[in-house]
């Protein structure tokens, strides 16, 4: 064998603490790894390869034949487990047969994601991006000692060994597959530096594989943290303040006390915690406390008041983000200005399975946490810090998680600080299991920043662009927490202002400023971070100005992307799937186009949608993409279809609201997902490349909304620009 | 005690005859696939069989089930069932996968009851059943193989 082989509502002062004592030396890497994203775009992207081959982490082969991959990412649905193990087992020439997946356990020295620097995590579409050279590196150097453990057996030199589909063979005639030679590979030498396969050569990849996790998904038994069943453990649900900010001022908690299963009513720095033997019980007894709450510190706002302050913002100069030429004298000398502003409401990321974690205590005083953990190492070390223990004493088991798009990724690790505060609280006897509901889910912040953004643009009588001013109000996701003096320079958030300040659009003069809006709403990245907005914003504007121009749309793009070969080659490929050309023009139907580079990943859609007064139905979406090399290209066609079942919500309806400070949507009734009869016929074409993969997992979501208000524009003449699309706008069609 | 016939076997559960089912089948019998997604009947995550019709237990209170006979994910059966997990593996259906049990009760419902629905007999059997990886496309697709398979 192969196998040695915060902000949680501004609480939890301790786990801050205990999270920059825990990644203070970390952080500057994380800093170089999500700058290096911008800086080496130029030389072709982040350079991951300068890894050690290590074998003994990510490749277990067993005497029974079975290859498992020690997968050291969260696997939130993105099916990043098969995508990871397809790589090995690329270098390794195994079967796909006997490839198998196991999460890989919170070691950072080991598994630290190579985007992050020093951190274990999950996030920015990075997982097969940064892994490609280690584990193919890990595969070849597994399959080299495989082939000298045979070498040494069959007494025949090394070079004459060959592997195919998971079998040794010999030219004479000697074969075995991985299992008679697992234990003997173990002993020799890792090779430093293995030589990986010419891209030629690949057989597994770029092909359709079976997702490794489909059985388990289909017969009930794959393991959520929600499943976690720990003997003793005891259900935990909170109930919080309904204002962000507000503090606890009394319980009354002898009703809930009384209510048969509770068994125990604690004060954490989230508010206070019900804890019972099922679930049940714990929405009984929490519904049966009696809370009173001080509102001195809480947000207030309601959502009129809160866009009218993101206007007014808007009205001054910001601080800039990047600029170039003199955009306003550009502007002033213009045949023609066009001036538009857009809204973006705050989101929930509602994955369908809520916020949920067991934590307990081991008799040596160590813990294990049960979580769809995304990122370990900063969860050790907040647990740690509440527990009053090292983050080496902090075991986590990361289990399959019924979606994230974002979520279970915070500076604060705030949902498993709030288990460990339960735990403590409740003198770490018995196993604690820690459920939102969904309506904690919906209401418990953490959500996309609310934005607005205002452009101008002129544009000379041949219709090209002389000069684009644009000025972004948001919430910065990184402001406000640990993260903020490593990843925030001179006031400017990249989160906020990504896909915008740094346009691939040869625009001839720029400048793009961005206000911080300071409410108290926690705010997160959410499937595709800023470019959930910002691509909205410069896909729709493009589009206007290239209808002021009176130019096709595909063509106006084009010729202001001829830096940009990939972005191009990818907006051509879908215009060209969706018979672009070729389409239909008749009112109440359109076709819309958009295209965006994201993560490295650069995608194009074209949308075909019928629109009639406050009805718009999207018919179809065609799709181009280029990830680079396509690990799994049935996996990116999936990730392609479902940004846009994920997106289209958000397009059509999704907002969160305030109050008075108090979140008006509370369950799926109100925050209602994209449904069946919704879903558009979706086509996804993938663009051939040689080009080191990147990621598939946020980047279809920025186009989808453009490309839908673009294909409303095409069928309606109406321009809806903010999000959710006013459908009510909609008028005589 | 609430007497419980599910999956072919008698259970006893010592429970308030108000939990939902739901609860009573993932905390106390503590089969986990069938999974809690909102708790209001609007995500269908939850979905089993009663006598072979999809309901959702989270608004199913154990008191109110009698003497009927319940299916969870981990108990289907039959050349239904068969041809619906066959359709979902081989198209992938799943990405996060928590959803898919109620996905795939309801499915099996439709397929029951409709040997050769339409595209608008999947809108509505499956409307009430929310994927938020957005796979609908592959559910609609997987649910069309399995009806081909069982013609």
């Amino acid at each position: 064998m192969l196998n040695r082989s915060l902000k949680m509502r501004d609480r939890a002062v301790t786990s801050r603490r205990a999270f920059l004592r825990g990644t203070a030396a970390a952080g500057g890497a994380l800093v170089i790894g999500l700058h290096l994203e911008k800086g080496a775009r130029a030389a072709g992207g982040p350079d991951f390869s300068k890894v050690p081959a290590r074998p003994n982490a990510f490749v277990r082969i067993a005497a029974d034949d079975t290859v498992t991959v020690v997968i050291k990412h969260l696997d939130m649905g993105q099916g990043n487990t098969t995508g990871l193990a397809t790589i090995v087992a690329e270098e390794l020439d195994a079967d796909w047969g006997q490839m198998r997946a196991d999460f890989a356990p919170a070691d950072a020295s080991l598994y630290n994601n190579l985007a992050f620097g020093p951190i274990q995590g999950t996030g920015g579409s990075t997982a097969v991006a940064n892994s490609w050279i280690q584990l193919r590196k890990a595969g070849a150097a597994a399959r080299a000692m495989l082939v000298a453990a045979a070498a040494q057996e069959w007494k025949v030199p090394v070079g004459e060994i060959t592997i195919e589909k998971g079998v040794l063979r010999h030219p004479s005639g000697k074969e075995s597959r991985f299992g008679a030679f697992a234990a003997k590979a173990a002993t020799q030498a890792v090779p430093e530096n293995p030589t990986l396969k010419d891209p030629s050569a690949f057989r597994l990849i770029g092909t359709r594989l079976p997702r490794l996790d489909s059985k388990a998904k289909t017969d009930g038994s794959a393991q959520y943290a929600l499943d976690v069943r720990r003997p003793g453990q005891l259900t935990a649900l909170v109930a919080r303040a309904p204002r962000f900010g507000a503090t606890l001022k009394s319980v009354d908690d002898s009703a809930a006390k009384a209510v048969p299963g509770v068994v125990q009513v604690v004060r954490i720095p989230s508010g206070v915690a019900v804890v019972a033997r099922d679930t049940w019980s714990a929405m009984k007894g929490r519904e049966a406390l009696t809370l009173t709450w001080d509102d001195a510190g809480a947000e207030r706002q309601s959502t009129e008041s809160q866009q009218a302050t993101y206007k007014a913002m808007a009205d001054k100069p910001g601080l800039v983000a990047s600029k170039q030429g003199d955009a306003a004298g550009a502007i002033k000398g213009a045949a023609k200005v066009l001036e538009a502003e857009f809204n973006f409401p705050y989101l929930a990321h509602a994955p369908m399975e809520p916020l949920n974690a067991t934590i307990e205590r081991a008799g040596d005083g160590s813990y294990d946490i049960y979580a769809g953990s995304q990122f370990q190492t900063i969860e050790q070390a907040v647990a740690a810090g509440i527990l009053g223990t090292t983050a080496d004493k902090i075991r986590i088991t990361t289990l399959w998680a019924g979606g994230s798009f974002g979520r279970r990724a915070t500076a604060s690790a705030d949902y498993i600080a709030e288990a460990a505060a339960i735990l403590k609280a409740t003198g770490e006897k018995a196993p604690i299991h820690l459920v939102w509901t969904r309506e904690d889910d919906i209401t418990g912040g953490y959500y996309r920043p609310a934005a607005y953004h205002r452009i101008r643009a002129g544009l000379d009588a041949k219709g090209a662009i002389t000069g684009w001013e644009h000025r972004i109000v948001g919430k910065s996701i990184i402001i406000g927490t640990a993260l903020e003096a490593m990843m925030v320079k001179d006031g400017v958030d990249a989160t906020t202002v990504e896909g915008a300040s740094d346009t691939p659009y040869a625009l001839p003069a720029y400048r793009f400023e961005v206000h911080n809006a300071r409410e108290g709403v926690p705010v997160l990245w959410w499937r595709s971070v800023g470019h959930s907005h910002t691509a909205q914003a410069m896909e729709v504007f493009i589009d206007e100005l290239a209808h002021a121009a009176g130019q096709d749309p595909v063509a106006y793009r084009l010729g202001l992307l001829k830096q940009a070969p990939r972005l191009s080659a990818a907006l051509t490929l879908a215009a060209e799937k969706a018979g672009w050309n070729a389409r239909a023009q008749k009112p109440g139907r359109g076709y819309g186009v958009a295209a965006h580079e994201s993560f490295g990943s650069y995608v194009a859609m074209v949308a075909d949608v019928t629109a009639e007064a406050g009805k718009v139905k999207v018919n179809r979406i065609v799709a181009a993409v280029d990830v680079g090399v396509a690990v799994n290209p049935d996996i990116i066609r999936a990730q392609v279809e479902g940004s846009v079942g994920f997106a289209l919500s958000a397009v059509l309806r999704n907002r969160i609201t305030f109050k008075d400070g108090e979140v008006q949507e509370k369950n799926f009734d109100a925050y209602e997902p994209t449904r069946m009869s919704e879903m558009p016929k979706v086509e996804v074409h993938i663009v051939p490349s040689a080009a080191a993969p990147t990621g598939i997992g946020e980047p279809g979501v920025p186009v989808l909304a453009p490309a839908i208000a673009n294909a409303v524009f095409a069928a309606t003449g109406q321009r809806l620009r903010s999000l959710p699309l006013d459908l009510t706008a909609l008028r005589g069609v | 005690m609430t007497k419980l016939t599910l999956n072919g076997r008698t259970y006893e559960v010592d429970a308030d005859p108000e939990m939902p089912l739901l609860w009573a089948i993932r905390d106390h019998l503590n089969l986990t696939g069938t999974k809690y997604g909102c708790g209001i009947a609007q995500c269908g995550a939850c979905t089993v069989h009663l006598d072979g019709q999809p309901v959702r237990s989270c608004q199913t209170r154990l008191g109110d089930v009698g003497d009927a006979k319940i299916t969870t994910i981990e108990g289907i059966s039959g050349p239904v069932a068969e041809a619906v997990r066959t359709a979902w593996r081989q198209l992938d259906v799943v990405q996060c996968g928590y959803c898919q049990s109620g996905q795939m009760m309801s499915a099996i419902g439709l397929l029951s009851e409709n040997r050769k629905p339409s595209d608008a007999d999947i809108d509505a059997a499956m409307d009430g059943n929310v994927c938020r990886c957005g796979t609908y496309q592959r559910i609609r697709a997987a649910i069309h193989d399995a009806a081909r398979s069982l013609a």
